[in-house]
This record gives structure tokens, sequence and C-alpha cells, in this order.
């Protein structure tokens, strides 16, 4: 099976992020990681790969700075990467991005491509989606479980609040996979030298000269959400925090 | 003619999904603002009740789009019916409920019209003319307001589960349009099996009056038994965010959240949890939340009634020991 899998570096969960002086992005000078479910679906990936043999191929549209989770992805066992690479493309949308995406792979046949079922930082959810269109192939999104069989693929759905869904597919298809799908691997200390002399094609904005369009969707301003209640701030030493919870929990909540 | 909304109300197994009654309420305000008139499309087969109860709404029409090929849900036939519909009626904006669903063939069908789907808005606002989506960005850290780029019509948006309350959604009678549509054989290419739910539940964290839920904050897996010590001083039960679960630490029938249980204790304690609406719309009725996380702009200190910045390792054992010495009669 050769599979691709797309992925997006994202600020790091913990990271204090920061408005720019204009409110229409934040300013850049944090740290980043791999996008959750985008690893889940390198994983995925991955162990199709052993137990069905094939190709691994990871894909990122970013900034110069996202080649690194390009090279962790090769760390951890994907054969090559394909990183389209260009400053402005933080700002594209999910049609842009799966049109990039598109353009890149031109010509590869794979059976199938993966991508993690939204991002942290957009939370558009839409890529996957939009590319399967793009390629006119079918698709299935939020996937917790991929089993191979004669014909195609019987993928395990999650809906929402506890249910799920089994559901056979045909290849290629692009599946968006949901975290929990598998347990992560790290990368071993050979993975990440034996990662250093695997394929890392650069792609930049002029191989999508006229292909890309425009964005359909403007952020007009971006700020700090209002709050919808007014929430009591406890200060003071830990102790003094502790005593004022008990506190609340005795005489306001009379829960203990 | 007004500019009209469509409302796309979301079925399944032939019951109608309650989320779609807060996008009829939130076309309705829109439409209010706007000028423009609501009408409301609902796809599948056997579907009479829920066009009855879609009829009972304030709107211009209903429209009821029939086929027992969409009897269950499958995106190549929903994207097929839909891209046809919404190609010959031009509504100037679609909305639809941000559902798993939704989130499953709108996109696609957007594209197909070359268009483009706004997702996830939490709210909208009509100024001078322009029409703006608000949405969450950054795990609900940032807010945006959003515009389309074009002029319409085709614009489309889906809302967040809660972000109107369904029971606003005014009252009239709408006529019933019902179309009769066909799928070609070959459009559909997946075959969906039936809706199931995992081994019954152990626990119903829905009983529990005290909740002490842990996040990622909480670190490794032994540091549970701290959240477990503190859920049985206060007898109550432990929670956890999605990725507590992910991770094996905790059986998954103690998740919270959208794809979790939603419950509504008495007090939600939460402990290292960051706030992502996914978790929130399993806890957000809670009757008084207290939430600690060292990081003072996490999106849960939106909603908590009580807050502490803090490391919760910090927090959490002092706070047993005040609440032992409490329950000893010290005070
Ligand atoms: C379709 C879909 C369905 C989902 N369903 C669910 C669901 O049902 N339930 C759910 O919970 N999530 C769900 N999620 C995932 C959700 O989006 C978030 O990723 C998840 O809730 C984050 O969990 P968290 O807050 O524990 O982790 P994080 O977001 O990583 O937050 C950890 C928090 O801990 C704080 N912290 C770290 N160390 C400490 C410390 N020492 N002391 C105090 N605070 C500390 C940090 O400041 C941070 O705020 C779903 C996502 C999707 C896309």
């Amino acid at each position: 099976m050769k599979i691709l899998v797309c992925i997006k570096q994202v600020p790091q969960k913990d990271a204090p992020l920061k408005l720019n002086e204009a409110g229409t992005w934040i300013r850049e000078d944090v740290p980043y990681e791999v996008n959750e479910p985008d690893a889940y679906a390198l994983e995925e990936a991955l162990q199709q790969k052993e137990k069905h043999g094939g190709e691994v191929v990871v894909i990122t549209v970013g900034p110069p700075r996202s080649q690194q989770v390009l090279r962790e992805a090769l760390a951890k066992g994907a054969d090559r990467a394909i990183h389209l690479a260009d400053d402005s493309f933080v700002t594209l949308d999910a049609v842009s991005t799966a049109r990039a995406i598109a353009v890149a792979i031109e010509g590869q046949s794979f059976d199938m491509i993966f991508t993690g079922l939204q991002s942290d930082d957009y939370g558009f959810a839409q890529t996957g989606v939009l590319l399967a269109e793009l390629l006119g192939w079918p698709h299935a999104t939020i996937i917790i479980g991929i089993e191979k069989t004669e014909s195609g693929l019987r993928l395990k759905r999650e809906l929402e609040a506890g249910q799920y869904q089994w559901m056979d597919m045909p290849l290629p298809c692009v599946l968006t996979i949901q975290s929990g799908i598998n347990k992560l691997r790290y990368a071993t200390l050979m993975g990440i030298k034996q990662a250093r002399n695997k394929p890392l094609q650069q792609l930049t904005r002029t191989h999508l000269e006229g292909k890309l369009g425009t964005n359909l969707q403007t952020i007009e301003r971006l700020y700090v959400p209002t709050k919808q209640k007014t929430t009591e701030m406890l200060q003071g030493s830990p102790t003094e925090i502790a005593k004022k919870l008990v506190d609340i929990l005795r005489n306001e909540l009379r829960v203990i | 003619m007004p500019e009209t909304i469509l409302v796309l109300a979301e079925q399944q197994q032939s019951k109608l999904n309650r989320v779609s009654l807060e996008t009829v309420a939130a076309a309705q305000a829109i439409a209010k603002e706007t000028g423009w008139q609501v009408e409301i499309a609902v796809l599948g087969h056997d579907i009479a009740a829920i066009e009855e109860e879609l009829a009972a709404k304030k709107a211009a029409k209903v429209y009821a789009i029939e086929s027992p090929q969409l009897a269950a849900y499958t995106s190549d036939a929903y994207v097929h019916v839909l891209k046809e519909f919404l190609a010959g009626r031009q509504p100037k904006l679609v909305l639809m409920p941000h559902t798993y669903q939704v989130r499953d063939f709108a996109p696609r069908l957007a594209l197909a019209l070359g268009k483009t789907v706004i997702p996830d808005a939490v709210g909208y606002k009509y100024e001078n003319g322009k029409l703006l989506f608000t949405r969450q960005m950054f795990q609900g850290k940032f807010a945006a307001d959003v515009s389309f780029s074009d002029a319409g019509p085709l614009w489309m948006a889906t809302f967040q589960n809660a972000a109107f309350r369904g029971d606003a959604a005014e009252v009239g009678t709408a006529p019933v349009e019902t179309l009769q549509v066909t799928v070609p054989d070959g459009v559909i290419r997946v075959q969906p099996h039936e809706i199931f739910r995992e081994a019954r539940q152990a626990v119903d964290l829905s009983q529990s009056e005290a909740i002490v839920a842990v996040g990622r904050g909480i670190k490794e897996q032994k540091n549970l038994a701290m959240a477990e010590e503190l859920a049985k001083l206060l007898g109550g039960d432990i929670a956890a965010s999605r990725p507590i679960c992910d991770a094996g630490w905790l059986p998954l029938d103690r998740q919270v959240g959208s794809s979790g249980q939603t419950i509504a204790p008495k007090l939600y304690i939460a402990l290292g949890i960051s706030g992502a609406i996914q978790h929130i719309v399993g806890m957000k009725g809670s009757r008084t939340i207290i939430a600690i996380n060292k990081d003072a702009e996490a999106p849960i200190f939106e909603i908590a009634d009580i807050g502490v910045v803090a490391n919760l390792f910090d927090i959490v054992p002092p706070l047993m020991e005040e609440m032992k010495k409490v329950k000893a009669g010290a005070y």
C-alpha cells in the first residue's frame, strides 16, 4: 500500500500565544510541534505498511520551520517527504492547502491518503475532505479503526456521544484520522540517523503558480474571546488557596 | 424576493438531531437583521414526522428531499443530491450545525459548487451590511471574525453545538415541498453499516454529584492516584479529558465531552484541562466549575466559576490536607 500522510506544524499546546500588532495572526516566535491527530495519522500509516508492505510518504504545506515535522516523521519510519515551503503558506485557507497538496502529488498513485481530522490552529477540519473532492476519491472522516479487506477497507467511524459505525470503503480513498486510533511510537536513535539519508523533496510557491486560486474566506480580526462568566480568581500561597477552596466547598457549595 | 437563508436540518435513523433547531434559531436571528427569509431542508427516507416538526417552525418553506438511497447517510449521496438542489435554488447563505455528519460532507459539497464553508462558528455579527462569523482558533485561545471573500450566493457556514438555543427557534407554519430524488448507480461508493455503541458503560458519570476531571496537565499515569483521592474526599468520581483516555490511563467511559459523556454535576473540578470546546460541551452545565491550570490564558477559565492559576501539584496536596482537617472536625 502506498500511503500519503498530510501533516502540519502547529504551536505547542502549552505555548503562551500572543497576538501580532495588526491583530490578524499570532506572533510567530513560539515553539512548534506536529499537530496531534496528524501524529496518529502517521502512526496508522506506518502500522499499515508494517502489515501490508508499501511506502509511506509525508507531506506538509508550511513555512521553512515546518520541515522539522517531516524530519521527525522520517525518523519514525516514513520513507520520504515532500515539503511545500513558503512563509506565505501560513495564511492559506483549507481549499488552497488541499489544492497545493493535490498539485504536489500529481502523477504519484497513492492507495490511501491520511490526514489528521483537524488542526489545532485553524481547526477547519476540511483539508482531507477537500483533497478527496479534488482527486475525485471517496473519503471518510473521524476514523478510529482501519482493516484491509479483499475489496478495500473496513473502517470504524467515531460518531457523537459514544456511538460508532463500521463502513466499507474502496481504494483509493482519503481518510481523516482521530486521535487515539493507535499508540504513538517514539523515534529511535537508529531512526533519526537513517532519516538523514531519506529523500526530502522541496517545492516552492513557483511550483504552484496559477494553481492555487485565492482564499475564499478572510480573517478580518483575531482577538482574545470575551468571557461568558465572571470567574472568581483565587490568589495567594498554595496553603492560602487551599484554605479558600475548602471554605468554598464547605460553606458555599456544601459538598464537604 | 428577499435573499434566502437555507438551513440544512440533520436527521439520523429518521430522528431529527435537536441541534438542527439551534441552527434554525440562528437563521431566524440573522434573517431579522438582514431582512432575508429562512427556508429549511432535510434529507432522508421515511421522514414525515421530521417534516412535520420542522414545518411548525417559523420559515418560508420546508423542503423534504426524499429517496430510499438517503435512508442511511453517505457523503457521496448527500453531496450529489445537495449539489443539484443548491445549484438550482442559489440561496444566499446555507447554515448547518457543526456535527460529525456535516463535517463529513459539507466541505466537499461547497468545493463541488466552487464555494467554501466557514466551519464551527460560535456566533455572527452583522456590521454595516457585512456578515461576519465568529469562530474559535488555536483551540479556543483566540476568536476570529471571518468573512466570505466573494459576494455570494451560496455562502456556507456551520454553527457549533449550543452556540444558539434550540428552544428559542420561533414557531409558525411553513409549507412543505417534497422532492423525490434518485441517486444514480455508482454515485455511492461506500457501504455504511449499523450505528452501534461499545459494550455497556461500567460507570455512569451523570449520577455523580462531584467530578474531579483530569487533563493532560496531570502529566503521568501514576498521578491519577492523587486525583482519585481528591474525588473520594468529595464523595465523587474521577473523569478525564480525551487525551487521558486515548493514552489508556482511564477507560473510555470516564471521558467527558462531545465524543464521551455529557454531565452536569453540582461540582466539577478541572485539573490541568485546557478547555477545548469538545471538552466543554460535555461539562459546561455543571453547577459550579473550579479550574486549576497553570496557564492564566487557558480557555477553561472562560467558563469557570472559580479559578486558580497555579501548578496543580502545588495546590491539590494542601487542599486535601485542609479537607481532611475539616472532615476530622479540626475547625
Ligand atoms: C471530533 C473531536 C472530538 C473530541 N472529543 C473530545 C471529548 O469528548 N472530550 C475531550 O476532553 N476532548 C475531546 N476532543 C479533544 C479536544 O479537542 C482537546 O484536544 C482535549 O480536550 C484537550 O485535553 P486537555 O485539556 O487535557 O489537554 P491540553 O489541551 O493539552 O491541556 C492541558 C492543560 O493542562 C495545563 N497544565 C499543564 N501542566 C499543568 C500543571 N502542572 N498544573 C496545572 N495545569 C497544568 C496546561 O496549561 C493546559 O491548559 C475532541 C476533539 C475532536 C476534534
